[in-house]
């Protein structure tokens, strides 16, 4: 099956084919251009940025000198750099919360920019980040939306007076008025934090030309473009002093590459203070912890509901958690799909509640499906509470509810216009597909073998092409009214046409893998009569050169619908201009004109042709011979937005996006009772994504978006600890689905045009992270439902949730070995360590070792120094650590409580450029025959790189440190000596073995 | 996320290696495969002043049969044990053991003496070697061989002092008569076990591994036990591990993993044992 | 002791066979390979995803054999033969049968894991067919789950795989 690529099968055309692509053969030989691929400027410096290890904290000092002093440092940029230089970036809400590119005087989540070492090379760079000495003054983490609800509540920024950053209401229809022939069925969600985290993290590349030239940046920021506004305000440029370029090939970005920007600022200011270009390539570690994530969202739905399952409206009560600031475009989770809210389903009363709260976590930001996921996740998991409770099969009562073919376009309470859509068709296609694959009959033969297997379903409504005034109903109408209209999704592209009839296509799409070349030289074949290879498509985007406007990038599926439809309208514009070049040549009438093969030919006399090569470089050469009123040169760039996208109106109303597509997911699963996994055995997705360009890279899309909506099903979540700690720093932390965990799946399309867009396209690419993790968890409900009626599903389904909803018998064993102590499930790292340890010496001798700072000393492990700083109060030097891993704390070690000789506390915190850790516990002495039982009850927290990267060892690592520094205890006040590590320090270096 | 500067210093002998360990102590590591140990200093979370390669010694990659043992040496790769021959026939239990062993790529530099060195609780050939009740040779000053069961002394923590090297490992070859059987759980395919079981059987009676629960693989020996009698077994092997509550999974549902993942494994020991 | 201690503070020479020429370049002992093949000798198809083995994306071919280059040093490759992507496709930039195979099935959409998945491909595909054994499809994708793809959810690249494997 060596397919030749580019060849029309009986002419038909190009748009619509699964055309190989053209952007393959560079990436399959090593010679993609990644950002990090680029060659740089000589001189060039590197940067490696220092993050918080605290949640929330106060800035009290720092000291960069040492860093300064490392050969290979070249500069340090401070908080107090960025106050002089820039500006706090600019917020959605009106409210006084000051979000800079570095920390200023308090830290607000871990990994928060706090200083910049640019140096020669990154080595070195992360070198001076451990000799840079930050005094922080730890505050109390805001770490869960129920805690940063609650009445006095610690404060992230002071000056808005809450946690809550905005808090709108709206009603559409009559939502409150009492349906008599209803009743009310509610459900309560939370969607986590995850992300769709790309292969390729941040690249930014920036140097500062100077006052009259601003600065010049290249990144692999994704747009939306609207935010080069809020890069060039933070600098404080006009947006002409800003110019950003992005490099031909994205690794991967799926919304993620949306956080770039403030990064973009940061290096830009770097580049200023070190007077050399900075080039900053993140680490997976800092993209895990301080990128960005999805929004988290606690979600009351409720519907007044017929008996017969017909929807008579829906309230939502809406939280969505941001992280520590309203970064932009939050909080656009909402506001993407508030206009929306109603799903597929036909419901006349809407009722909204949004608030947007902060916490002391990563600020959130676009990810693939931007608001959807959430959305669907509380509306799909009520239609199927209401099917239970009304014991209706769920696809009749979505049947019931859909919108239905003969309504579209159908304008939606909160303002969408549905555009087109045959929502019961799509699902019986589905569903069809779901019979081939012998879905119930799977089911009942699994469960007749006493196996948990579920079914699960769900339907939504996909928007694309983002209204770019849609955020601005966060406002109230008289606010929007105050700061002017803000709407349209103005898309735009350039074909241009060279000396030798070559044809150039450039767009502003930034895309990361989703193949605009190949589309795009789809597109101008068929409007010019060409072969795609013929066509060379530039996706480079530079915002000095290139036409582009407020919507320019990769996000909301704008491509398909948009961008493809603008380099259609370009296209055209071209074959406009050489119809009437061509027909003033022919004698004919510009109707005649035709393209086609390579040819530009008169229909009603084909012996007057000529290649298109020719005709097309002409005017070129000869601008002389154009007819009158055709301007030289050809090269067309056309901008387009849709008409139906307008501002919010005053009755909050607004259509989000220009275009809607459907998806119908229907899947099988079993849960293993042994282990809580969940195994995801048919998967089945319909999708109706209107005229699809290029149905191999549809299901390209469709598969990955697949993959990702698993992950988030069954594997994905950013953990955070009690303290804001954060614990999915690494890939083996956070956990993304790998062959052996992805099953392949059943993809039927239908194609029901877009009336709005130019090519009929919809966009398709994030259907699937808004359909399947619902899905799996209607379908995860489903299985367990022959034992219990599973109200509340929570993401993502770990094995430990699983078994715990299972209730696994756990019996006593007939001779317990040793009752271990029922330790409670703390909320993240709470580091228990429990034991006793036998003495050979009296409670006094061993409570003189512990009030003794060099006998103390002695027994710490890994203590290098001991110096009192006050009564029982003692600053230490020490390394701890467990098998390879190892570092040097800088820790304060207090005695309190003390009851002499029986117990007294023994507490300690200390920091590291692994972090922070802090501990403390009780020492009880009781005398026995042979001498002392010593037993200790300890707790310690770690935060900072430690947790990031350990959490699934610090718990025994904690242990066995809390267990050496114990027995140590025992030898020492037993009599025995242990010598401190400095002795045998130095016989080592004396040549004295020991 | 790049490492502190160290030294670095390749040895082809295991004389070399040892008396750079015995120079420089604790501030020493030896590299074999690197596949923990990279990582670990990349991330920064160790800042050794010298490495130490044994990767490309030829005298300490061999694998030899050797008094009822596949011994291993310090340097062989898991994947040049595992990709062996004869490796069904001597040590059965492995090539269960090997899909599971994180990925292709990791195995092909990672060493089999590496990851008992590294003593991670959740790692399969600790495991696998506890319950073939293999031994692990250690070399410092002099010689010294240690049964697996007194090797592992906790979570990362082994007998091993800081100027010894993990020469080799042994692995006793099948006898006639055993079955073995192996069960794991992980999140993903090659991730960490959440709990694995490794199981021994013969005529005679079981030997019962369990890893990724306690803080270091345990074992426990019974007579050939069925039914109820296997459970009360299981149980109060899984109660003995000591489970803990984290945020991941309750210490009931470790336990309930333990017995049933170590039945299955019994089962499959059981029912693999060759006639004698 | 047969070889020297490199220092820390030096750059030292380092030469290897790479996709069959010799190349030439410094590198002080904590470089990373992957660090070494994009920024010191130019060769920036071997990509950088996790540098903590995971991801897969760094994966070359280390004296035939398929490995992370971002947990290996540069100094451990001095003397030795390293594979990497720009060396797979045939004269006159021909692509292997493996790659277009890749291309065919759209086994890739941003082609950044891509790179490292053909480097593990080719090293086990040639071990199978070296002991004449076609793998199933779960052993294809036991071997790939050494890798991550963002964006393909693997379908392109199983049936890739197991059509070259099956040729």
């Amino acid at each position: 099956m060596q397919a030749t690529p580019f060849k029309i099968p009986g002419g038909l055309p190009f748009v619509g084919q699964r055309l190989q692509r053209l952007e393959d053969t560079a990436l399959l030989t090593g010679r993609g251009s990644y950002a990090d691929d680029l060659g740089v400027k000589p001189g060039t410096l590197y940067a490696a940025v220092l993050r918080s290890p605290h949640a929330h904290a106060g800035l009290r000092s720092m000291d960069v000198n040492a860093a300064l002093q490392l050969p290979g440092v070249r500069a340090v940029l401070t908080g107090e750099d960025v106050q002089r230089w820039g500006q706090p970036f600019v917020v959605g809400v009106k409210q006084p919360m000051q979000h800079w590119a570095l920390a200023v005087d308090r830290v607000r989540y871990v990994g928060e920019p706090v200083a910049v070492v640019v140096a020669e090379d990154r080595y070195t760079a992360e070198d001076a980040l451990d000799l840079i000495r930050v005094d922080y003054e730890p505050r109390r983490a805001v770490v869960e939306i129920d805690a940063a609800l609650a009445e006095g509540c610690e404060l992230l920024h002071e000056a808005v007076g809450s946690n809550v950053l905005s808090e709108r209401r709206f009603s559409y229809g009559e939502p409150d008025a009492l349906f008599s022939d209803s009743r009310r069925i509610s459900t309560t969600v939370r969607y986590p934090r995850n992300s769709c985290s790309p292969m390729e993290c941040a690249v930014v590349i920036a140097e500062y030309l100077g006052a009259d030239e601003g600065y010049d940046a290249l990144s692999n920021f994704m747009g939306p473009f609207s935010l080069h506004a809020v890069m060039a305000l933070a600098l404080k440029v006009p947006g002409n002093k800003l110019r950003h370029r992005v490099p031909r090939d994205s690794g991967g970005s799926f919304g993620v590459k949306q956080a770039v920007f403030p990064y973009v600022v940061l290096m830009c200011l770097a580049a200023r203070k070190a007077g050399a270009p900075v080039k900053w390539v993140e680490d997976r570690l800092e993209h895990l912890s301080a990128a960005t994530s999805a929004t988290a969202r606690l979600a009351t739905i409720t519907a007044d509901v017929r008996d017969d399952g017909r929807i008579l409206a829906l309230h939502w009560d809406q939280v969505d958690e941001v992280g520590a600031y309203l970064r932009a475009p939050e909080p656009a989770t909402f506001y993407r799909m508030h206009g929306c809210l109603t799903g597929a389903y036909d419901v006349a009363h809407l009722k909204v509640r949004n608030r947007v709260v902060v916490t002391n976590k990563t600020p959130t930001g676009l990810v693939r499906g931007f608001g959807g996921p959430q959305v669907y996740y509380a509306l799909e998991r009520l239609l199927d509470r209401i099917a239970t409770e009304l014991d209706i099969d769920p696809v009749a009562l979505r049947r019931l509810n859909y919108v239905k073919a003969d309504q579209f376009p159908y304008q939606a309470p909160a303002g969408a216009v549905l555009d087109s859509g045959d929502y019961e068709k799509m699902t019986d296609l589905a569903l069809a597909a779901a019979r081939e694959q012998g879905l119930h009959e799977r089911q009942l033969a699994a469960r007749a073998s006493g196996k948990l297997y579920g079914i699960g379903v769900a339907a939504i409504v996909e928007p694309s092409v983002s209204n770019m005034g849609y955020i601005s109903t966060v406002l109230t109408a008289e606010q929007r009214a105050k700061a002017g209209p803000k709407n349209g999704a103005i898309a735009s592209a350039t074909v241009a046409v060279d000396l030798m009839g070559g044809v150039n296509v450039t767009i502003a799409s930034a895309p990361a893998g989703q193949g605009h070349m190949t589309v795009c030289a789809q597109v101008v074949a068929d409007a010019l009569g060409l072969q795609p290879v013929q066509v060379m498509v530039n996706v480079e985007f530079d915002t000095a050169k290139d036409a582009w406007s407020v919507a320019a990038g990769n996000y909301s599926s704008r491509f398909a619908g948009a961008v493809a439809g603008a380099v259609h309208l370009a296209a055209m514009k071209v074959r406009d201009k050489l119809t009437l070049i061509a027909a003033d040549q022919f004698g004919c009438t510009p109707a005649d004109v035709a393209f086609a093969g390579g040819e530009i030919f008169n229909m009603a006399n084909s012996a007057q042709r000529q290649p298109f090569t020719r005709l097309a470089a002409n005017p070129h050469w000869a601008p002389a011979l154009l007819p009158k009123g055709v301007s030289p040169g050809l090269r067309e760039t056309a901008f387009w937005t849709p008409e139906v996208l307008r501002a919010p109106d005053a009755a909050d109303r607004v259509n989000p996006s220009a275009t809607y597509g459907f998806v119908f997911d229907i899947c099988g699963l079993e849960v293993d009772p042994n282990t809580g996994a969940v195994r995801v055995d048919r998967y089945i997705t319909g999708h109706d994504a209107g005229r699809l360009l290029n149905p191999a890279l549809a299901d390209g899309q469709i598969q990955g978006a697949f993959s990702q909506g698993l992950g988030a099903a069954l594997l994905e979540e950013f953990r955070y600890g009690g303290d804001g700690s954060f614990q999915s720093g690494t890939l083996a932390d956070y956990l993304m689905p790998t062959a052996c965990e992805t099953p392949d799946l059943v993809i039927v399309h239908m194609e029901t045009p877009s009336p709005v867009t130019p090519l009929g396209a919809k966009g398709l690419g994030e259907g699937n992270n808004m359909s399947t993790p619902v899905c799996i968890a209607n379908a995860f409900a489903d299985a367990l439902r022959p034992h219990m009626d599973l109200a509340e599903v929570q993401l993502p389904l770990t094995p430990g949730r699983v078994l715990a909803l299972l209730q696994v018998s756990d019996p006593a064993p007939k001779e317990m070995p040793h009752p271990a102590a029922a330790v409670p499930a703390g909320e993240g790292l709470a580091l228990k360590a429990q034991g006793e340890v036998e003495i050979p010496a009296t409670p006094e001798k061993v409570f003189a070792v512990l009030l003794d700072p060099v006998a103390l000393a002695r027994v710490i492990p890994g203590c290098h120094s001991l110096q009192s700083i006050g009564p029982n109060r003692y600053r230490a030097d020490v390394t701890v650590g467990v098998g390879l891993v190892k570092a040097r704390y800088e820790a304060e070690i207090i005695l309190s409580d003390i009851d002499a000789p029986h117990s007294l506390r023994l507490a300690g915190s200390g920091r590291s450029s692994l972090g922070t850790g802090a501990g403390g516990g009780l020492v009880m002495l009781q005398a026995t025959p042979t001498g002392t039982r010593l037993s200790y009850d300890y707790s310690a927290q770690v935060g900072g790189k430690a947790a990031m990267v350990g959490s699934r060892m610090l718990e025994g690592a904690a242990r066995i440190i809390v267990a050496q520094l114990f027995e140590s205890l025992g030898r020492q006040a037993g009599g025995k000596t242990v010598e401190p590590n400095w002795w045998r320090r130095i016989l080592r270096k004396l040549g004295v073995r020991v | 996320m790049k490492p502190a500067a160290f030294d670095y210093v390749r040895v082809d002998g295991v004389e070399d290696a040892c008396t750079l360990l015995q120079r420089h102590g604790d501030d020493a590591r030896i590299l074999a495969g690197g596949q923990s140990l990279m990582a670990v200093l990349n991330m920064r979370l160790a800042q050794p002043s010298l490495l130490v390669d044994i990767s490309r010694s030829t005298a300490l990659a061999r694998i030899e049969v050797r008094d009822g043992c596949v011994q291993v040496g310090a340097a062989a790769t898991q994947a040049a044990l595992e990709w062996r021959d004869s490796l069904a026939q001597e040590l059965p239990l492995l090539k269960l053991v090997f899909p599971y062993i994180s990925h292709f790529q990791i195995r092909n530099r990672g060493t089999v003496c590496g990851s008992v060195a590294h003593a991670d609780p959740s790692a399969e050939l600790p495991l696998s070697l506890l319950v073939l009740e293999g031994q692990v040779v250690l070399r410092g000053k002099r010689q010294r061989v240690v049964a697996a069961e007194d090797f592992f002394t906790g979570m990362l923590s082994t007998a091993r002092a800081s100027d010894e090297l993990v020469e080799a490992v042994r692995f006793p070859l099948a006898k006639p008569g055993q079955g073995f059987g192996f069960r794991e759980f992980s999140r993903r395919h090659g991730d960490f076990a959440i709990c694995a079981v490794a199981a021994v059987a013969d005529d005679r009676g079981l030997r019962v591994a369990v890893g990724g629960v306690a803080d270091r693989p345990l074992a426990r020996e019974w007579p050939l036990l069925e039914g109820g009698a296997l459970d009360d077994a299981l149980n109060e092997f899984a109660w003995a591990l000591d489970a803990r509550d984290d945020s991941q999974m309750s210490a009931a549902s470790r336990r309930h993993l333990a017995r049933r993942l170590g039945q299955q494994a019994v089962e499959a020991a059981l029912l693999t044992r060759t006639s004698v | 002791m047969t070889h020297d201690i490199l220092s820390r503070e030096k750059l030292h020479p380092i030469t290897i066979e790479l996709n069959g020429q010799t190349r030439r370049g410094y590198a002080t002992p904590r470089m990373l390979l992957s660090d070494y093949l994009r920024h010191e000798l130019g060769l920036t198809g071997t990509h950088v995803g996790c540098e903590h083995g995971v991801c897969g994306a760094c994966t070359v071919r280390l004296d035939g054999v398929a490995c992370r280059s971002c947990l290996t040093l540069a100094v451990q490759a001095d003397g030795r033969r390293v594979e990497t992507v720009e060396g797979l496709a045939g004269e006159g930039g021909v692509l292997s049968e493996l790659q277009s195979a890749f291309k065919r099935h759209h086994a890739l959409q941003c082609g950044f894991c891509t790179p490292g998945i053909l480097m593990s491909s080719a090293d086990w595909l040639a071990r199978l067919r070296e002991l004449g054994r076609k793998p199933t499809e779960q052993e294809v994708r036991e071997m790939l789950s050494g890798h991550i793809c963002r964006c393909t959810g693997y379908t392109p690249i199983v049936k890739a795989l197991m059509e070259v494997a099956h040729a």
